[in-house]
């Protein structure tokens, strides 16, 4: 048996190569949910009528889809380029505690809540970034390879994180509690729904899929940022920027992490914790594999991964299979997924 | 006498594609046979089923009167046939020895018998004069060297009969004269070789019988000694092919000066001090053994670096910004050595890899957006007028013929009308037919007046285009002489770096004018 590469990938295959994976996942999540003793179409019922079934259920689908499209938007850019930024989780946090750093210099509680908001993101976005500025110039100056340095500063991250949150940004009235001091409430997300956690960052997110996906195919930075990551050496003979266009890539891939932790503090939670995350920087990776890199196809994707999760957590309650369920499915959709995306660019011959 | 090797019937094919036809053919014991074809003809695929890589639809493979089962590899090498790749597959972290030995000892053996397998290196290596350190590392070896560990690798595992698939596409001239010298010898120890080529001359000078493959079928049989370069290319291509002759030149004024230019050159050979002149309707032709600074000085020219000293004046302006964008708004054009590695982008689609190079241009962006409709027609215009086969505007580039990718390369460079052009080995792995279109295309830019600095270390190919030549020894230029001068002996002296009979006909020529 041997692997020849397709000549031309139908688009058809490419569409169905997430699809293929995700049921792929369903059917071995299914065999473990049996293993644990309930009926797997069942528990998959549950967790579509957890996700989708109520009010509240969908609320917190979006809610949790909203860092997860960020997360995956930053996964994508950067993968297009071959930046193997594995460090979204940690420029998430950075990102998530720069808009309460902001909010503690004092002229921002009389500044309009519109400007606020803004200030709050953009320092968020900017946090992000220098984060994986700094192992892009270890990259491009010392050829340090950034899968490695993403990765750890990731814990770095998190642990300067908590170092600010029990010292200097801790908040004095949360009673001892490790938390930073809270947001200030003109900078707070609006909310899209009476009286569920659901928030404008979702809004945010779904243009910044489009935006992407803009300026990957419309623009001269799109083309040459692809160039770059398909054949550096050919692109630089075409008088591609390697190293400008790799900081740009870098500072948009850093930026929408950082994002996504600043609307998750100013939407969901107001403050920061190191339990804000679970561990939705990883889960970005998988939502860019999922959707192929494609910007679009990031919003389905982080969608799949916000039902799994938040319909787990009821269908565990109901037939008290552990929720971790979800973490096993997303997982095991990224295997499927890069079997699939194998699948569909070569075929087997005997 | 049985032959060594007989391949018979043939049939090989792909979906609605017939590789190979009904293919039979022979080898003697002590017979240098090659296999003559075109890009595509299916040369390589019939080597695969013979070597176990493909299974043929129809038709067998004997080995001193043995059928081979079909789709062993394992089985062809213990026959006694071994393969050289044109693409090496060594490992270069590996020293010689090591690569050498890998894969005849058992994976389980705790111990390797590496005393016994120098031994046998040694001796191998001295009785075929493939000279080789059996404690080098791979990787820092040359493609001459490589290439004489994949030999050994063959002979070392007991082959007798020997594929060599396009030896000579990765060697210099002189590499591939002592290949040859290589081959000769390893007859004369009973060894028999078949060596695909779509090279003439090397046919001619290497083989005893050349088997001429035609679209997977075989068309025509002959002794070496009873054909012609000429009949070859016709067989070959099936029409006759001429390359296109060069008009007398009318040279204007200078286009492109060198003064002094001193480049480190990344990872390439330096340029130590080099000058000259290049002349409107002028092609100048630069020669030279791979590695003496051919690299870099197509790559300053091209804006990829920048000189340490000296400089480089276009139309009599000094260049000050080095890079590629100014290169081609200056008016250079810039045909790539490698046209897979460095002129394409396999899997971008063929308008992208069109306009790519000159994105920045108002022509293709306005404000950092692509302008995808001018883009797109400008491609069309390139895959018409350049007859770009197989091409289609969305299609990936990475599916293209070499020749084909070779005209779209032109297509996007002439388009922009350049008035200097630098053409790095531009028919480098081209069959017969899309060497002659090329040619015709370097012809004509200079016709309308381009200067064309052709770096090439095809002989025939400079002589042919070049109304001036120099030779590049160690990062230095040799005197220049006029191609009607030139002669494969002078060239020779040229590149080994005894410039004394070309000193004398440019200081003749100078006193002339």
């Amino acid at each position: 048996m041997r692997f020849e590469r397709r000549d031309h990938p139908s688009r058809l295959l490419t569409v169905l190569a997430p699809i293929g994976a995700i049921l792929a996942a369903l059917v071995v999540a299914g065999l473990l949910i049996a293993i644990a003793g309930a009926n797997p179409i069942r528990a998959y019922g549950l967790i579509l009528k957890g996700a989708f079934g109520s009010r509240l259920g969908l609320s917190e689908t979006l809610t949790r889809a909203t860092p997860l499209i960020l997360t995956g938007l930053a996964a994508a850019v950067a993968f297009r380029a071959r930046l193997w930024n594995i460090g979204g989780e940690g420029q998430l946090y950075l990102g998530a505690l720069a808009a309460p750093a902001l909010g503690m210099i004092p002229i921002m509680a009389s500044l309009p809540a519109p400007i606020t908001i803004l200030l709050c993101l953009a320092v968020g976005a900017i946090a992000g970034m220098i984060l994986l500025l700094i192992p892009l110039g270890l990259r491009l100056r010392f050829g340090v390879d950034e899968v490695v340095t993403t990765l750890l500063l990731n814990f770095v991250a998190v642990l300067f994180v908590s170092l600010m949150i029990e010292g200097a940004m801790k908040d004095p009235l949360a009673f001892g509690w490790p938390q930073s001091v809270p947001v200030p409430d003109s900078a707070i997300l609006p909310k899209l729904m009476e009286r569920t956690r659901l928030h404008a960052g979702l809004l945010i997110a779904l243009a910044m899929s489009v935006a992407v996906w803009w300026l990957q195919a419309r623009t001269v930075f799109g083309m040459r940022a692809r160039a770059a990551g398909l054949n550096p050496r050919a692109a630089a003979f075409a008088g591609v920027p390697l190293g400008r266009t790799l900081i740009a890539v870098a500072c948009l891939s850093g930026g929408l992490a950082g994002l996504a932790g600043a609307i998750e503090v100013m939407g969901v939670k107001g403050y920061v914790t190191t339990d804000l995350s679970p561990s939705y920087g990883y889960s970005g990776i998988v939502i860019a594999m999922l959707a192929n890199l494609n910007p679009i196809g990031v919003i389905g994707a982080a969608l799949f991964s916000a039902v799994m999760f938040v319909g787990a957590d009821s269908m565990s309650r109901a037939l008290s299979i552990p929720s971790y369920i979800a973490d096993v499915t997303v997982a095991l959709s990224l295997l499927t997924m890069l079997v699939a995306i194998f699948l569909a660019q070569y075929r087997i011959r005997r | 006498m049985t032959p060594v090797l007989e391949l018979s019937g043939i049939t090989k094919r792909f979906g609605h594609v017939t590789a190979n036809e009904d293919v039979s053919l022979h080898l003697d014991k002590g017979e240098i046979v090659s296999l003559l074809g075109e890009n595509g003809a299916g040369k390589t695929t019939l080597m695969s089923i013979l070597f176990g890589h493909y299974t043929a639809d129809e038709g067998t493979v004997r080995v001193e009167g043995q059928e081979l089962p079909p789709g062993r590899s394992r089985a062809a090498i213990r026959a006694g046939v071994g393969m050289v790749h044109q693409h090496f597959a060594l490992a270069p972290n590996l020293t010689v020895l090591e690569n050498v030995m890998t894969g005849t000892e058992p994976l389980w053996k705790l111990r390797s018998d590496r005393a016994a397998g120098r031994r046998k290196l040694v001796d191998l290596s001295a009785r075929f004069g493939l000279k080789v350190e059996p404690d080098a590392r791979v990787s820092d070896l040359s493609v001459g060297e490589c290439q004489r560990v994949e030999i050994l690798k063959a002979l070392y595992n007991d082959a007798r009969i020997l594929i060599l698939d396009e030896p000579t596409a990765v060697l210099t001239a002189q590499e591939a004269e002592s290949l040859f010298a290589t081959l000769r010898q390893m007859t004369g120890e009973g060894l028999s070789l078949i060596f695909i080529s779509h090279k003439l001359h090397e046919v001619m000078s290497a083989s005893d019988r050349v088997v001429v493959l035609r679209r997977g079928k075989v068309v025509a049989e002959r002794r070496t000694s009873d054909t012609t370069r000429e009949e070859l290319a016709e067989l070959m291509v099936g029409r006759k092919v001429e390359r296109p002759a060069r008009p007398p030149a009318t040279p204007g004024a200078v286009l492109l000066e060198g003064v002094d230019l001193h480049v480190s050159g990344k990872g390439g050979a330096s340029l130590q001090g080099i000058s000259f002149k290049l002349r409107a309707g002028e092609t100048l032709g630069i020669i030279g053994v791979s590695g003496n600074g051919q690299t870099t000085l197509a790559g300053l020219v091209s804006g990829l670096m920048a000189p340490d000293s000296g400089a480089l004046l276009v139309k009599g302006q000094t260049v000050a910004t080095h890079d590629v964008p100014h290169a081609i708004a200056a008016g250079i054009g810039r045909i790539p050595e490698d046209r897979n590695a460095e002129g394409t982008i396999g899997d971008m689609a063929t308008w992208e890899n069109a306009v790519l190079e000159r994105i920045w241009s108002p022509d293709f962006s306005r404000r950092g957006v692509v302008r995808r409709a001018a883009a797109r027609s400008a491609t069309e215009d390139i895959i018409k007028g350049y007859d770009v086969r197989g091409a289609t505007v969305d299609g990936r580039i990475r599916l293209l013929s070499g020749g084909n990718m070779q005209k779209l390369i032109l297509g996007r460079v002439l388009e922009a009308g350049p008035d200097i052009l630098v053409a790095a080995q531009p028919s480098r792995g081209l069959d017969e037919g899309a060497i002659a279109g090329v040619h015709e295309r370097l012809l004509e830019a200079r016709g309308r007046g381009a200067g064309v600095l052709l770096i090439s270390e095809d002989l025939d190919e400079v002589i042919a285009l070049s109304d001036n030549i120099r030779a590049i020894v160690n990062g230095r230029l040799s005197p220049a002489i006029p191609a009607e001068r030139a002669n494969a002996q002078l060239l020779g002296l040229m590149m080994a770096g005894d410039w004394s009979a070309a000193e004398a006909i440019e200081a003749e020529n100078t006193h002339a004018i």
